[in-house]
Formats: structure tokens, sequence, C-alpha cells
């Protein structure tokens, strides 16, 4: 313990420490070339250790992941595209990756939805505050924790008896079910029943973006509309939607890449069995359970090359936007 | 001007020392304390922790060293890593012994035979978990802190009154009473479900085909597809069919929780198969008392494999070269640390020594597990990790729609396949 303090005072110090240091060794230096060369090379001195952490942490990693993914189980021999063909080839990686595709579709189009709809709702009520905190609340939650708080939401009892789960309670008051949730592969309800608990933890995200970017479009334009004689329905078609609209890019994107990479929801729940694994649960299987870092690294490389045209169009946005402003 | 220098110097020098600081705190990162304190990494947490704990207070108190434990349920991904990365505990439970072997090749685990001394060893550890903990190269590499019964049949005293069955078909097709089916089988278990019906698969196969076929099956050399283990799992299969709440309460509720329809009233079921720790859940899940439950063995199925069982045990192994880890390694094989967990009930010891039991369901348990004629480790925690978690799942399939069996078993075989030559 007392080891581990040590250590934590020495990161906490050490390390502003060693930049400050670092800043002004670089000056130092500085001073013995001339002053107009001098300036063109601090920014990328002042830089570099930054880039030096993104090149160790990140672009070596991705690099060395792309590398393993044409090597063998052990990472030892060449195989080409064995991993790749493996990947595109058998039949639990493509349910895995049909999934994954279900995921962004719903679970975007959940949480960009409700969130919209709530941010606009709450925005014309006096309880505002207590509604969005009520809503942000489960953000707050571990995906773990929240997956296990559902696992009692869809707990499934013989017919018959009473049921403990709620939502079973609740569709049991108007004579119907048991469902077992996160089971029951007819109409893919497991997979819908997951994707639900992702909606219902990120909508709070959506949600505050959303209301802040409301808050954001000026009142007299709203007003001028109404002046004009459209009606509410208009006013949100034709203005706040439109408005919005860069908002809602960016908080798409967002939800996209992180349904992509959800996890720990179907891990808690079902492992992936039940016909809903997701990529990124396959990646983590490859990886620990079979230990073939070979299909594991494939498998990161298609989820990161799935993800990269999302965040290419999420960089582009925040560029416009720049601009705009 | 030169003021402004003598503190930047002072500040250089400072950032020097802090550099130098950063990295020494960075190599040091890797020691895990002191000598004085021992880091323990096991699956145990609540009862179990506790009951660890107790087990280890008196070496404590003795020796004044610390121990420092963490309980760990995705304890096979965390040696993995930290195998890989350098950072490990030093003396860690063991996912089971296909995975010990592994972390011995690799040159993490340690050889015990300095650390124990062997021939107590030996004389006081039933042979098969001393077998069990050696490597190939014949050094001990792991010991058993408890051990476990599995194939037992558990039922309500209240319901079942006959005589045990000394059959399996006397087993199958004994008078339900009022219970509404013969069985209850439970497998959820988070990311492991469907480990109670490989013990199930286990049991059968050891009992129908012999420990010949069951090492054979569980090293790789025998095929899933084969008659023998697909006879097993359509044995299991008569046994789902008469399962209380069929394939969706069946894949849906907790093994913890699995025993509770013994105790309703009417019954779900009569009987309820699963090692000897189950008890503890029958009293805090299920509302039973003690005396409102028994057990029989699982009866023999072919008389050429008569009285064979299958059990588990808690592995553990050493990572570091610390004489205090070393010390409490050896600590905990005694029949005097054994006893501790015993006396607070869920498990029954590996060390010989260890005889007195604090109720008759596990003195029981513990005179059949030492008597054995037959007696296998569980087969799932023997085979490698990617064919233990195809198992697994295989059940958790079997159990959703039976008619999958051929495809279940041939990818079985795939999996054996790609698994076993690592």
């Amino acid at each position: 313990m007392e080891q581990r303090i040590i250590t934590a005072a020495i990161v906490l110090l050490g390390v502003p420490l060693v930049l400050v240091g670092y800043i002004l060794l670089c000056e130092r230096l500085l001073r013995f070339v001339p002053e107009k060369r001098g300036d063109r090379i601090r920014p990328w001195l002042w830089i570099a250790p930054a880039v030096a952490f993104l090149v160790v942490f990140l672009i070596y990693p991705t690099f060395n992941t792309l590398v393993l993914s044409f090597m063998d189980a052990t990472s030892r021999n060449f195989v080409g595209l064995d991993n790749y063909l493996w990947f595109f080839g058998d039949p639990s990686t493509i349910e895995a990756l049909r999934n994954s595709v279900l995921w962004v579709i719903f679970m975007t189009a959940g949480v960009v939805g409700l969130g919209l709809l709530i941010a606009v709702l709450v925005d014309r009520v006096r309880y505002e505050p207590v509604a969005k905190t009520a809503i942000f609340v489960p953000l707050a939650i571990s995906f773990v924790a929240a997956a296990i708080i559902w696992n009692f939401m869809y707990q499934y009892k013989p017919p018959g008896t009473p049921q403990t789960g709620t939502v079973n309670a609740v569709i049991g008051l108007v004579a119907l079910g048991p469902i077992d949730w996160i089971r029951e592969r007819t109409f893919l309800i497991d997979n819908f029943a997951l994707i639900f608990i992702g909606v219902w933890i990120w909508t709070g995200f959506a949600m505050v973006i959303l209301s802040a970017g409301l808050k954001g479009i000026s009142v007299e334009l709203l007003e001028a509309a109404r002046v004009d004689g459209a009606n509410e329905w208009q006013v949100f078609r034709r203005i706040i939607f439109p408005l919005l609209l860069p908002t809602i890019y960016v908080v798409a994107t967002t939800i996209i890449i992180t349904a992509l990479k959800s996890f720990d929801i179907v891990y808690t729940l079902t492992n992936g069995a039940f016909g809903t694994d997701v990529i990124a649960r396959k990646m983590f299987f490859e990886m620990f359970t079979t230990q073939n870092f070979g299909r594991a690294s494939a498998v990161a490389i298609v989820l990161l090359v799935a993800i990269i045209p999302f965040m290419a169009v999420n960089i582009r946005r925040f560029r416009e936007q720049e601009a705009i402003r | 001007m030169t003021r402004r220098r003598t503190t930047l110097r002072g500040l250089g020098a400072v950032a020097t020392v802090a550099v130098m600081l950063v990295l020494a705190a960075c190599s040091g990162g890797q020691s895990s304390g002191d000598d004085k304190s021992v880091t323990v990494v096991g699956t145990w947490g609540g009862s179990e922790q506790e009951s660890f704990l107790a087990m280890v207070k008196p070496w404590e108190d003795k020796t004044g060293n610390k121990v420092k434990y963490t309980g760990s349920r995705g304890l096979g991904a965390y040696l993995t890593t930290a195998v890989q990365s350098g950072t490990l505990p030093d003396l860690a439970g063991l996912p089971g012994p296909g995975e010990m072997q592994g972390f011995y090749a690799q040159g993490a685990l340690k050889a015990l035979d300095d650390v124990l001394d062997m021939n107590t060893y030996t004389a006081e550890t039933a042979p098969a978990f001393v077998d069990l903990g050696k490597a190939p190269d014949g050094k001990t590499i792991g010991v058993f802190i408890k051990s476990a019964l599995k194939g037992l049949i558990w039922y309500n005293t209240g319901n079942f009154t006959g005589e045990p069955p000394t059959s399996w078909d006397a087993v199958m097709s004994t008078d339900k009473g009022n219970a509404e089916n013969l069985w209850c089988v439970a497998l959820e278990s988070g990311a492991d479900s469907g480990w109670p019906g490989t013990d199930w698969i286990e049991d059968i196969v050891l009992r129908t085909a012999g420990p010949q076929v069951y090492d054979d099956w569980v090293n790789g050399k025998h095929k899933w597809s084969s008659p023998e283990i697909k006879a097993a799992f359509e044995a299991f299969g008569d046994v789902l069919d008469d399962t209380y709440g069929g394939p969706t309460l069946i894949n849906s509720t907790n093994f913890g929780d699995g025993g509770n329809p013994l105790f309703t009233d009417p019954p779900g079921c009569l009987f309820h198969h699963q090692a000897s720790f189950i008890t503890d859940f029958f009293k805090k899940q299920g509302g039973a008392q003690d005396g409102e439950f028994d057990f029989f063995p699982m009866p023999d199925m072919n008389a050429d494999f008569a009285g064979a069982f299958t059990g588990a045990g808690d592995l553990f192994g050493l990572f570091s070269d610390k004489a205090a880890a070393k010390d409490l390694l050896k600590y905990l094989t005694t029949a005097e640390a054994q006893q501790i967990w015993v006396d607070r009930g869920g498990a029954l010891s590996a060390n010989t020594k260890v005889t007195k039991y604090p109720d008759p369901v596990s003195e029981r348990s513990a005179k059949i597990l030492t008597g054995a004629k037959i007696f296998r480790f569980d087969g799932g925690d023997l085979m490698p990790q990617a064919m233990k978690a195809a198992f697994f799942r295989a059940m958790v399939d079997f159990a959703e729609d039976q008619s999958k069996l051929d495809s279940i078993l041939t990818s079985l075989d795939e999996t054996a396949a790609s698994s076993y030559t690592q």
C-alpha cells in the first residue's frame, strides 16, 4: 500500500515536473539557434511528447495488430489472409457481424430518437432539471452493473408462478408472456432486449447534448416563425431540426462507434449464446479464451476499419463547425 | 538575468531528479510489495473468501506476515494477462490443470518440489490429486486447497422417502409422487453458463464408457461424435426431457437456484444433480434447513466401471520466489489449515488426514471421495481453455434444442482439432 502511495505521488508530481523540465530544456537549446529558425522549430518540440505518446500507445499497437492479424495463433508464422477468410467464412462470426449491425442501427436510432424527443419535450416544462437528471443517471452506471440490473428486470419464471422480473410481471398483467427476453431467438427478441439496455444507458447522453444544442437556437427565430403562422410541428420540422442537424450528426456518430464497440452487456448477460454474439465479444473470446492472437487481431482490424468512416465523418463535421464559427 | 538563470538551473535539476524517480517507480512497479506480505489471487468471493481468510489467519498470526487477497471471477483472463505483462501475484488459484500446464510451460509457475516436504505431501494427499498437480516433467506445480465431490443426486427428504436407487434405470423410473417433473437442471452461470451440464456428461461418460475413454476424450484423443460421447449426451437428453420448466427455465436459472424447486410446495422436481458444495445454496437460496435434504451417489451405469466418481478441487500455484509465499503455500497443504475451511462448511479437504466433518452430508461425501474405486477430475477443467468454453456453450445449445446434437458434436470436434495442437 505505502509503495503505491509513493508511486502515485511520484507520478502526480513527477510527470508535470518532467514536462516543465522538458520545455525549459528545449528553451535552453533553442537559444543556440537563430531566433527565426527557433520560432519555427519550437511548436514541434513542444508537441513532441504528445506525439511520442500517441506513437507508442496508439499508432504502434495499431500497426502491430495489423501485422499480427496476418500471423497464426501464436504470432510466429505468416498465414496471409487466413484469419480474414475465417472471419468472413465462419457462421458464428457472420452472426456476430449481423448483430453488430443491428446494434449500430437500432441503438443509434433509439438513442438519438429518444434523446431528441426527450430534449424537445422537457424543454417546455418547469421541472426540466429533474427530468433530465433522471434520464441521465443510467450513464453513470457501469455497463456490467446495468446489465445485472436488467438481468433482474428481464428475469423469467415458469408460466403460472409469480413473475419476479419486472418486465414479465408487467406484461403478465395483460395476460402475455412470460418471455425469456435475453434468450428468446424468435424475432431476434434477445438481441433487441440487449440493445434496449444500451439505449437505456446512452439516451441521457444524447439528450444532454441535444438539449444544449436546443438552447443555442435563438428564441427570436422561433418567435418569428410562430408570428408567421407556423404551427409547433412546422417549427420543429423546418427550424429546430435543421438547426440541430450538426449536433445530431455528432451524437449519432458517437453512438455508432459505441454500438460497434458494445461488449460488456452481451458478455455479462449471454456471453454470446442464443445468437446474440457481437464482434467485440468475439475479439475478446479469440484473445483470452482461444488465445488465438491472429484471429483476435483480425477481428480488431475489422472493427477498426468499420469505425474509421464514422470517425472521419465526425472529424469533418467538427472542422465544418469550427469554420462556421 | 543571472537570477533567472539560477532558477532555471534549479528547476532543471529538480526535473532530472523527477525523471529518475519516475523511471524508478516504473521499473519498481512489477515487484509485489515487501517481503512480509504475500499477494494471493483466487476466484473466491463472499463466504468462500471469508473461509480462505480464516484459513490463513493462524499462519499470519504465527509468522507476522500478511496475506493480501484479491478475488477475481475472471481468473483465467486475469492470469493470462498477468503472465504476459510479468506483474504476477505471489500465489494464485489456477482455473484448472489445463491452464496450470500452460503457465508452467511459459515459465511463470514455479516447481514446488523444493518448497513442499514431498514425502509428507504425497502421504497425506489423495493420489489422484497428487498426479493432477504434476507437470509432464514429473515436477509438482499445483496443490489442492480443497476439493469437491461431483455426481451426487440431491433430494428433499420430505418428498423422496424410498431406498436410494441402485441402478440408473431405477433412478429414471422413480415414482415422482406430486412433483411436477423428475429433475431440476440449471445451467446459467454468467460467462461460464453451461458448466453444470458438463458435469452431467462427464459423470455419464465415466460411468458408461469407463476411465480409459474418459481420459482419451478429455485429452482430445477420443472424438466427440463417437458413439460413447453421443450416447452420454442422449442420456442427458432423457433427463432434460423430464426437467422442470423445460429448456427456457433450464437455461435461464442460475446454478445456485437450481435446487430451489425441490423445496417448493408442490415440488417442481424430485432430484437435483450437483456437486457437494450445493448444500450451502439449498440453505441460503432455497430456504431449506439441515436435515430437509440428503443425497445418494449417482449409481453405476456399467458394472465394469463400478464405484466411479468425478470430483474437482481448487488448485493453487506459486508464481514467486519469495520465502513467505513458499511458506504460505506449504502451510495451505497441511491438514491443520484445510480443517479450518472444512469446519466452516462447503468444502471437502484434499488432505486425507482431515477426517472430522461438521455434518453427516459432508462426512459421507468425504468418505466417498477417499474411497472411490475410480476417481477422475472434472473433465472440462482439464481441457484447453477453448475446448472448455466450447463444451460449456455446447451444453447451453443442447439444452435449448436437442435436435441439433449432431451439429453440436461436429463443431466440438472442430474445436478439439484446433485447440489441442497449440
